[in-house]
């Protein structure tokens, strides 16, 4: 069995190119199964970076060729196709490393696809070195993006976001995300604030009262938001996250006691730093993908001496069984169980030494030799020919 | 037999003071065996101090040796009730060094021995109180330097600021906070008790005592105010200051 990888990722194939083959997820689930027919296996991965199908048995240059993308799509295989199944599903080959959502799309790709035994070991093992890489290095760690490294930084004051009240004036898309990604982490929007709200300077101040986290997008020319309108915080911490261009929120707010305000440069630096970590990072994560590619390289090695084992194993029970027929008439029932166990247990112990040697050859390059030999020797095979 | 009990637990102390130290310079690497020597080192001298209290004929930790002794052990118990987890890494690089040198200095100065006085049920106890709040106090103010300087990098919206895992300012305030009301009450009995056994057993008003009522002043002061943020970080630094510089200056001259 040969595992085959082709596809094109966003490292070498420009977008116009790579949305030729892109599929939506059920699109790639229904491909996988077309590509399977009556025999083999397939898995096709499409995200907005890449499109990868990995197949056993089943062309996997199909949709490549008929949206003739072929001669810039690559081709991996066996170890080398696991190496980057791996790699992809740790973020080692996204853009930013680590970023999470890759491993969430191989997962469904796993499961939607059309698997066999092959390529379910390969993708159960991505999906283990994909979790292990994210908890056991801080590759994840960090935001990769502003929106992330904003609601991070929040964390950084109040720790848990659980109840945490705020305050949202403007309504832009990268404020939006900021947002979308406070209330992930349990923050609740009190309020979204429009010009209507901020021209009413008695209802800000109350609402800024009771906020914990202030995000400002707003097109205005000018601040928004000063120091005066800012309600003396007791102790009480306000971080304030500029996004706007020009800013919305005074530098000054940053000034008072228990106020904490980050434009974009700031933020912009903060995921600067949090990337610098993150490659930092890779090294760890390789060495951990390199494991288990190792792993997987060990066990499909191994597949090749399996036929041969078995028919070691089915050509001693063969005998066994002949033998044990042949004396069994002259037997009674107890004897007979007595010398079934016996010669059960004999043709254990004999194959069991070879058996374990021939699966440690296996993960070696003598692993065929071994294999052969045992077949030259037991003469496994011969009667079919 | 106590001998064998010291240096192990001396020997965690500083591993956990290296692995923590390791674990500043590159974190999620050497948090859990800079715990684990926390708390095997914790174990030792917790023995140790049973064995001290077993052999001795009277009260083990009257000297100043004997009460440094006392006061790491209770450093390293308030460190591992409160903040022994990884996130509060930090808080332990500033007091498991201190508590390693402070264990060492204990030792040279005889302070792990079998010898013991009878200063009187009262007059221990007022030891013990005194100990265990300097020690609550002296957390309180790890804690409050570690607020002043999360609070500054957040000030100076410093880039690297996410790569140190540093637990949530508002969450090292109330720490403070509480270790601080929790010590002074502590502080407050140990007083009482020392004033108690004044009267019985006589004795003239000293400069230690003077000190003491200083720094009880402070902590109550922003207690009673209700200090937070910046302002309580400093009052417990004051505090912290006239406790562990000018007491036993004045205690041990």
């Amino acid at each position: 069995m040969k595992l085959e990888l082709v596809g094109v990722s966003h490292h070498r194939t420009p977008v116009e190119v790579r949305e030729r083959v892109a599929f939506d997820p059920a699109g790639a689930a229904r491909l996988a199964h077309e590509l399977v027919g009556d025999g083999g296996e397939a898995v096709v991965l499409s995200t907005c970076n890449r499109t990868e199908v990995y197949a056993v048995g089943a062309d996997a240059e199909l949709p490549f060729r008929e949206a003739g993308v072929e001669a810039v799509a690559y081709r991996l295989h066996d170890e080398a196709a696991a190496l980057h199944l791996f790699r992809v599903a740790a973020g080692l080959d996204s853009m930013v490393p680590g970023e999470g959502e890759i491993l969430g799309q191989v997962r469904q790709a796993y499961e939607t696809g059309a698997p066999g035994p092959l390529l379910d070991r390969a993708f159960r093992q991505a999906l283990h070195v994909g979790k292990k890489v994210r908890t056991q290095t801080a590759i994840a760690e960090s935001p990769a993006s502003i929106a992330a490294a904003a609601a991070a930084l929040a964390q950084q004051v109040f720790g848990d976001l659980n109840g945490r009240r705020v305050v949202l004036i403007g309504a832009g898309k990268v404020s939006g995300q900021a947002a979308r990604n406070l209330t992930s982490r349990g923050a609740e929007i009190a309020v979204v604030a429009g010009r209507a709200l901020t021209a009413e300077p008695e209802a800000l101040a109350q609402e800024l009262a009771a906020a914990d986290v202030v995000v400002s997008s707003t097109s205005s020319p000018g601040f928004v938001l000063s120091p005066g309108q800012i309600p003396p915080r007791k102790g009480r911490p306000l971080f304030l996250i500029d996004l706007a261009v020009p800013r919305d929120l005074d530098p000054a707010i940053h000034e008072l006691d228990d106020c904490y305000l980050y434009d974009v440069d700031d933020l912009e630096a903060v995921v600067a730093e949090s990337l610098a970590g993150r490659r930092a990072e890779v090294p760890r994560a390789e060495a951990m993908v390199a494991a288990e590619a190792e792993k997987f390289r060990e066990w499909q090695a191994s597949l090749g001496v399996v036929p041969a084992i078995a028919s070691l194993r089915a050509r001693a029970e063969e005998i066994r069984a002949e033998e044990l027929a042949r004396v069994s008439r002259r037997l009674s029932d107890e004897e007979r169980a007595a010398v079934e166990s016996a010669t059960a247990q004999i043709v254990n112990k004999l194959l069991h030494l070879p058996i374990v040697r021939l699966k440690e050859a296996a993960v070696t390059a003598d692993g065929v030799i071994y294999a052969e030999t045992v077949r030259h020797l037991f003469g496994l095979g011969e009667e079919e020919q | 037999m106590i001998e064998l009990l010291f240096w192990p637990a001396l020997v965690a102390y500083g591993e956990a003071a290296v692995a923590y130290a390791g674990e500043a310079r590159r974190p999620g690497t050497f948090a859990q065996p800079a715990i684990w020597g926390v708390r095997l080192g914790w174990l030792a001298q917790t023995a140790l101090l049973v064995v001290q209290a077993a052999r001795a004929d009277g009260f083990p930790w009257s000297t100043w040796a004997g009460a440094l002794n006392l006061f790491v052990w209770l450093v390293v118990s308030a460190y591992l009730v409160w903040g022994c987890r990884p996130r509060f890494g930090l808080l332990g690089l500033a007091v498991m060094p201190v508590a390693a040198v402070l264990f060492g200095l204990a030792y040279l100065g005889g302070g792990i021995g079998e010898r013991g006085d009878e200063p009187g049920a009262l007059l221990a106890l007022h030891v013990v109180l005194m100990l265990g709040a300097f020690a609550g106090l002296t957390l309180a103010a790890g804690l409050a330097a570690l607020y002043l300087w999360h609070e500054r990098r957040l000030k100076r919206r410093e880039a690297k600021i996410l790569r140190l895992r540093v637990p949530p300012l508002e969450a090292l305030e109330r720490l403070t906070g509480r270790t601080v009301a929790v010590s002074l009450a502590v502080l407050s009995g140990g007083i009482v008790l020392g004033l108690a056994s004044f009267a019985v057993d006589g004795g003239g008003f000293d400069a230690a005592m003077a000190i003491t009522f200083c720094a009880w002043a402070v902590y109550s002061g922003a207690v009673a105010a209700r200090l937070h943020g910046r302002r309580l970080a400093r009052a417990t630094l004051l505090g912290f200051v006239i406790v562990m510089i000018v007491l036993p200056i004045t205690h041990f001259a």
